[in-house]
């Protein structure tokens, strides 16, 4: 019978090597290898110039680019964060009230429009890429004008927000969304 | 309608998994040939060879126990001394600095136990060397420890008139080089396939299209989310855990993260269920799980979605992704809190005050809802002991279970560990609301920052590691207090479990007769479920009275603080 403190330090040893060392190692050469575009952080380029990532949000305060949602830590990915205020917070409630208004002033909507609920409240990562398909339509109006678009301008970015929209994953899974940042991305390019 | 649908394919596919995963791994840990064998086979062994184990030496309950710990003891310190030394250590890139005793405490233990409380956020705090080497290790390691006991006390229930429980080496590496490695290996890969991380490069610099600075976290990611979802840790790789776009980027991901959850848990009751030769009493065990994780999903997703009149807004998004919405988050915060994983998508603190004590309550309750890697199963077995044990009573008949007799050492046994963890919840919450260096930490007023710090408590004391993340707990108060709960939410239910084990070892089997009480029947089921709430709710109601319930109250009122 052997002590089991010294076969516990060669098993810990051994597991550390294994789980710690050759699968993470492992998962990395392979996803390298068949994956590398995402397992780099689904980095965009353009012009050959690294200009953000696919999956991060980013901020857009320019009326010429949709906006993203409200973000507690304004879009900093390095670290992530949340409001975590509660579902009576003071100010909270003031946050959400100032961000309607504020949404419904910046594009030049009627007083008593609806705002999506995403565009009144900050997401739990403060990165979310995403806004809900209403909340880009609600946007179109304000960018056109800003950006002097002709009438058929009008109807290319109606289309443009159209292809980006993802519905629901298979039909089923999770919610129908824009990716904020490929969206502008098309944006710019619009003739 | 998309709200049911989810649903009914989320728990669905739990039904439909159980039982193909619960066999399998009746086979690896029977050590029967499987599918596997040929592949892992000569890893299964080399471990064996490499530190001399002898596969075939059976250990007494103590012996089992002395090796666990010892075993968990130098994890610990691994883990504890990487934090304190990783300035200095290789594969740093983003330069974090050494992390401050009380932390680097909190967060060892926190991994050894299977709790992943985080006091920090990993991509500001953590070098790579030390997620991979000491937090990404322990996340096989204390799922693996769970399994061990958990096949222990099958042992112990299942054999008769010996001392021997097993091995508690192979029954560890059985865990590992057949069920947690394989399957992180096919889950990592996917993860990456849809957007997570898996690099060694240093954090990319990025200028956003309007100009600013942006810095794009990296690092091995995907290795570490794979086995923190499996292996019911939650410990994220990045402070925002599985909101994070990079730790959980689709739909799809969200809905296989959140199935990797529960897929272990559920699928031991089944195992189990073969190990004592009565499919039907895995069942009943895994229906009484499924009956309590489906009540709290309905109370939660209804909490949820209704209108809140202090915030006039209805089905609130903050704290939520867009790509999840309020069901997946709903889905996923009951989910995680059941099973003792902890991981989030959505934020706990910002949920509605319902929704956010069915997830305390599901902790409160012993994290016996499925619960964590082998611990929900042995907790919900202290509850059958106790079950038998009052059904005994009623009828004035000796209490059996499994044709063994429940004595004064058993029910003791089981009373301690449900009552231990729950004991450190509402003292330590009493003590934290009552100092100064308890109160600071608070992000909400009112009735809510009391739930933020019973939350923690219970999230320490369950090996849950869950957050309403507003509490700043990164202090020596809250990481040496909530140290102490983790390590009791661990230990006095293992020892306990095993000292039961190696107890009913001990008896003899008495043959089925027509006085004995049955235990796989509809009978049972509810008896069980009466016992667990009725347990949970004496417990805790008073105290959630005053935080949770009471902010919904006010809530409806429209106060705000």
């Amino acid at each position: 019978m052997k002590k089991p403190l010294f076969t516990a330090i060669k098993i810990l040893l051994a597991f550390t090597f294994l789980t710690g060392v050759v699968y993470p190692l492992a998962i990395t050469g392979i996803a390298q290898l068949i994956f590398p575009h995402e397992a780099n952080g689904s980095i965009v380029m353009i012009n050959g110039q690294p200009r953000g990532s696919e999956l991060i949000g980013q901020t857009f305060n320019d009326p010429r680019y949709f906006s993203s949602r409200p973000s507690a830590g304004n879009y900093n990915a390095v670290p992530s964060s949340a409001s975590n205020l509660g579902p009576t917070s003071d100010s909270l409630k003031i946050m959400i009230d100032n961000r309607r208004q504020a949404f419904i002033a910046f594009n030049h909507l009627p007083a008593n429009t609806v705002v999506p609920n995403e565009m009144a409240t900050a997401s739990g990562s403060g990165l979310d890429p995403h806004i809900s398909p209403e909340s880009a339509y609600l946007q179109m109006n304000r960018i056109c004008s800003v950006r002097g678009y002709s009438a058929a301008q009008r109807q290319l970015l109606q289309q443009l927000i159209a292809k980006h929209t993802e519905n629901a994953q298979f039909g089923v899974l999770g919610e129908p969304r824009v990716n904020v940042l490929a969206l502008n991305c098309d944006l710019d390019l619009l003739k | 309608m998309s709200t049911f649908i989810q649903l009914t394919l989320f728990l669905g596919s739990i039904v439909l998994f159980t039982p193909v995963l619960g066999k399998y791994m009746k086979k690896v840990f029977s050590g029967e040939k499987h599918p596997l064998t040929p592949v892992f086979g000569w890893l299964e062994k080399g471990i064996y060879r490499f530190c001399g184990i002898d596969s075939q030496e059976e250990m007494n309950w103590k012996r089992y126990l002395v090796s666990l710990l010892w075993f968990n003891l130098f994890g610990f310190v691994i883990v504890f001394a990487l934090q304190l030394t990783q300035a200095w250590l290789p594969l740093n890139p983003a330069k974090v600095g050494n992390a401050s005793w009380h932390l680097a405490l909190n967060t060892a233990i926190s991994f050894t136990t299977n709790t992943n409380w985080q006091s920090y956020s990993g991509e500001s705090t953590m070098s790579y060397l030390t997620q991979m080497v000491g937090l990404g290790v322990q996340n096989f390691l204390s799922a693996a420890t769970g399994f061990a006991v958990l096949i222990a006390l099958m042992k112990g229930l299942t054999r008769s008139v010996t001392q021997s429980l097993g091995n508690f080496w192979v029954d560890l590496t059985r865990a590992v080089v057949y069920v947690l490695l394989p399957m992180a290996i096919v889950f990592a890969l996917f993860l990456v396939s849809q957007g997570v991380v898996q690099t060694f490069s240093r954090y990319t610099d990025v200028t956003t299209l309007e100009g600013v600075k942006q810095v794009i976290p990296l690092g091995p990611a995907a290795s570490q989310i794979a086995i923190k979802q499996i292996g019911t840790n939650g410990g994220g790789f990045f402070g925002a855990n599985s909101a994070h776009p990079f730790e959980n980027p689709t739909p799809l991901s969200n809905f296989l993260e959140m199935l990797a959850l529960v897929l272990i848990p559920a699928s031991l009751t089944y195992t189990y269920g073969l190990f004592i030769g009565s499919k039907k009493q895995g069942w009943i065990l895994f229906g009484a799980m499924l009956i309590l994780l489906c009540v709290g999903l309905g109370v939660s997703l209804y909490a949820e979605y209704a209108y809140n009149p202090a915030l006039h807004i209805a089905g609130s998004m903050e704290g939520k992704e867009v790509r999840f919405g309020v069901t997946n988050s709903v889905i996923w915060s009951t989910t995680t809190s059941v099973t003792s994983n902890g991981s989030v998508n959505a934020m706990m603190d910002s949920l509605s005050p319902i929704a956010g004590m069915v997830a305390m309550f599901n902790i409160m309750l012993g994290e016996v809802i499925f619960g964590g890697i082998g611990s929900g199963l042995y907790g919900m077995i202290a509850f059958v002991i106790l079950t038998v044990f009052i059904a005994g009573l009623m009828v004035g008949r000796t209490p059996e279970y499994l044709g063994k007799k429940i004595e004064s050492f058993e029910v003791r046994m089981a009373l301690i560990a449900v009552l231990a963890p729950a004991v450190c919840i509402l003292i330590f919450t009493a003590l934290a609301v009552s100092t100064q260096n308890g109160l600071s930490a608070l992000t909400n007023k009112g009735p809510h920052g009391l739930s933020e710090i019973m939350y923690a408590f219970a999230s320490a004391s369950g090996n849950n590691g869950s957050a309403f993340a507003g509490l700043s707990t990164n202090t020596p108060f809250y990481n040496v207090l909530l140290s102490l709960c983790m390590l009791v939410g661990r230990y006095a239910v293992i020892i306990p479990m095993l000292a039961i084990a190696g107890s009913m070892a001990g008896k003899k089997i008495t043959p089925v007769s027509a006085g004995t009480f049955h235990t796989d029947n509809g009978m049972f089921l509810i008896l069980l479920l009466a016992v667990i709430l009725i347990v949970g709710g004496l417990t805790f109601f008073p105290a959630l009275s005053l935080g949770p319930i009471l902010e919904q109250m006010l809530m409806h009122t429209g106060i705000t603080f």
